[in-house]
């Protein structure tokens, strides 16, 4: 296949991409415009294979049969509530393939012409760098989702300065790269090594609450990793898909800064900082035990679910499911107030809920619900805390004043179902457990919700 | 030849505004298949992955490097795909009362 078919069909290719893509937003075209989208990648992948520039397959064979094997099952065996760690290893895969195609290019073209051109190794220099970021940050965020290591943040002295040295290394280890472009250079391998050791600091400082943007962002880089590697070999399609999962991937992670009202700066070299210390929280909590729960439940005419991390840590989604069609039979209005950082990941709370058979019309976001809050007769947060911390809207002392929340505090009685009485991931006191309206259920989510459901029957 | 580049550029930012027109308006309901389905997208690698391995050029080390990249990128591509895709064959509308 000459090569302007090649490129007409790639362009065919973006197309597909574009369309599905916007089919993603909504909920009803959603799996078709991911179908468009694979299809798009598969016309892509096989006028590639037929174009004039590939004449040895058997490496490609074996490449291709182990990796969709490993991809087949790790998406077929992973549990909804890993999604998360999956995603984050996806992430990963990505960059450290386009980290590799920008190295292949640098060897390639050297064996090929004999000269590597500046503006091939500056584009080689970013794809290595931006895809070896994303590798490493990836598998650090997955280590710390999958609690391989410690999920919170790990801070030290001097860590932005040692951060901006590695940096500093980086663009001087390019700069000169590029200066004397070889394949062989040992700047090169600096600047492979010195893009790994950056991905693995960038993400250590940042605790598990904030993994959301992470991840997002990760996903951006994964894209922009492409779109480096498509320069670095003069492709089109790279160039395109790869800007449009970056732009994806800022957009998301813009919307998950927000929804903490932190400036992504913030949550990317701040580790959690305790810098103000919010005021003490004094008062006595009021636990209740299931049999009450029960009684307060079924005389309630509207129900909200707050889930949260914990949620998913108890794997509590099918009995929330089960008890909400109780209510619900009983002529209760059942709604999930989903907060857009809940968990571990953007719409974590989502993939849960559906996996465990709830309506997606039933759920409802926090801006949705807030108003409606004071007529809520029982608002039940599952594993949720900083999500649901009032401190955030009423202590301009705390370290999440200004965090947009669920007011949970607002309905007429609110039910916290939790282990014990351990602060939030922030490590903020939390006023609503304090509160006039609020009976804690102690114990773990599964159990406790099972409980309630026992009741019911 | 020298315009290559600045060709090059011109389609990545036109990409990048028409990636910030297509994602600003996405539920919150649909932001982790958005982002397994975009992530897939970037599994596109595969296709310098692809040239890199099928080159048989003299260098071994590049068709090494490829064979590798390839390797990595499907296990993008079909991972993100086939995950994404059993995502979304969960979410479902409530069933209308009609039925």
């Amino acid at each position: 296949m000459s090569s302007l078919w090649v490129n007409l069909a790639y362009i065919v290719a973006a197309v597909m991409f574009i369309f599905g893509l916007r089919m993603l937003g909504s909920p009803a075209t959603a799996r078709s415009g991911n179908a468009l989208s694979s299809g798009g990648m598969f016309i892509a992948i096989v006028v590639t294979l037929l174009s004039k520039g590939i004449v040895e397959f058997h490496w490609i064979a074996i490449a291709v049969a182990a990796g969709a094997l490993v991809g087949a099952l790790a998406s077929r065996l992973v549990a909804m509530t890993s999604m998360p760690e999956m995603v984050a290893l996806f992430n990963g895969s990505g960059g450290i393939a386009s980290l590799l195609v920008g190295w292949a290019a640098l060897s390639g073209a050297h064996a090929g012409i004999g000269a590597v051109t500046a503006f091939t190794a500056v584009t080689v220099f970013l794809s290595v760098m931006i895809g070896g970021v994303t590798f490493s940050g990836s598998i650090i965020a997955w280590a710390k989702l999958a609690e391989v290591m410690p999920s919170g943040a790990v801070v030290f002295a001097a860590q932005r300065l040692i951060n901006g040295a590695i940096l500093g290394g980086l663009v001087v280890c390019g700069v000169f790269f590029a200066l004397a472009p070889a394949p062989d250079s040992y700047l090169f391998y600096g600047i492979l090594g010195l893009a790994l050791l950056l991905g693995i600091m960038a993400v250590i400082p940042i605790g598990g609450a904030d993994m959301p943007v992470v991840i997002s962002l990760l996903n951006s880089y994964s894209g922009l990793a492409a779109c480096a590697a498509g320069f670095a070999i003069n492709n089109n399609i790279l160039i395109v898909s790869g800007s449009l999962v970056g732009a994806a991937g800022i957009v998301l992670t813009n919307i998950m800064c927000k929804a903490m009202n932190r400036s992504l700066a913030n949550v990317l070299f701040s580790g959690f900082g305790a810098v103000k210390t919010a005021a003490k929280v004094e008062g006595e909590v009021k636990p209740i035990v299931a049999e009450d729960a029960y009684l307060i439940l079924e005389a309630a005419s509207s129900v909200a679910f707050v889930p949260g991390y914990g949620m998913a840590v108890a794997q509590a989604q099918h009995v929330v499911r089960e008890l909400g069609e109780l209510l619900e039979a009983n002529g209760c209005e059942v709604s999930y107030a989903i907060h857009p950082v809940a968990g571990r990941m953007p719409g974590h709370m989502n993939v849960l809920l559906a996996e465990a058979n709830v309506p997606y019309d039933q759920l409802v976001e926090a801006k949705d619900i807030n108003p409606r809050m004071p007529n809520v007769d029982v608002a039940v947060v599952i594993g949720a805390n900083d999500v649901v911390n009032p401190a955030a809207r009423d202590d301009e002392a705390s370290p999440i004043y200004g965090m947009p929340i669920i007011n949970v505090d607002h309905a007429r009685t609110a039910f916290v179902l939790k282990r014990s009485m351990a602060s939030g991931f922030a490590g903020v006191d939390n006023p609503l457990f304090f509160g006039t309206n609020t009976r804690m259920l102690f114990g773990d989510a599964k159990a406790s919700v099972s409980a309630l459901i026992a009741e019911f029957k | 030849m020298e315009l290559i580049p600045v060709y090059l550029a011109f389609i990545l930012i036109l990409a990048i505004f028409l990636g910030f027109e297509l994602i600003s308006k996405v539920p919150a309901t649909l932001h982790t298949p958005l982002m397994s389905g975009a992530n897939a997208i970037s599994g596109i690698t595969i296709v310098g992955a692809l040239l890199a391995a099928g080159a048989g050029g003299p260098s071994w080390l590049a068709t090494l490097l490829g064979a590798a990249a390839v390797f990595f990128a499907t296990v993008n591509v079909v991972g993100g795909y086939l995950v994404t895709d059993r995502m979304l064959g969960m979410f479902k509308k409530k069933p209308d009362e009609s039925d």
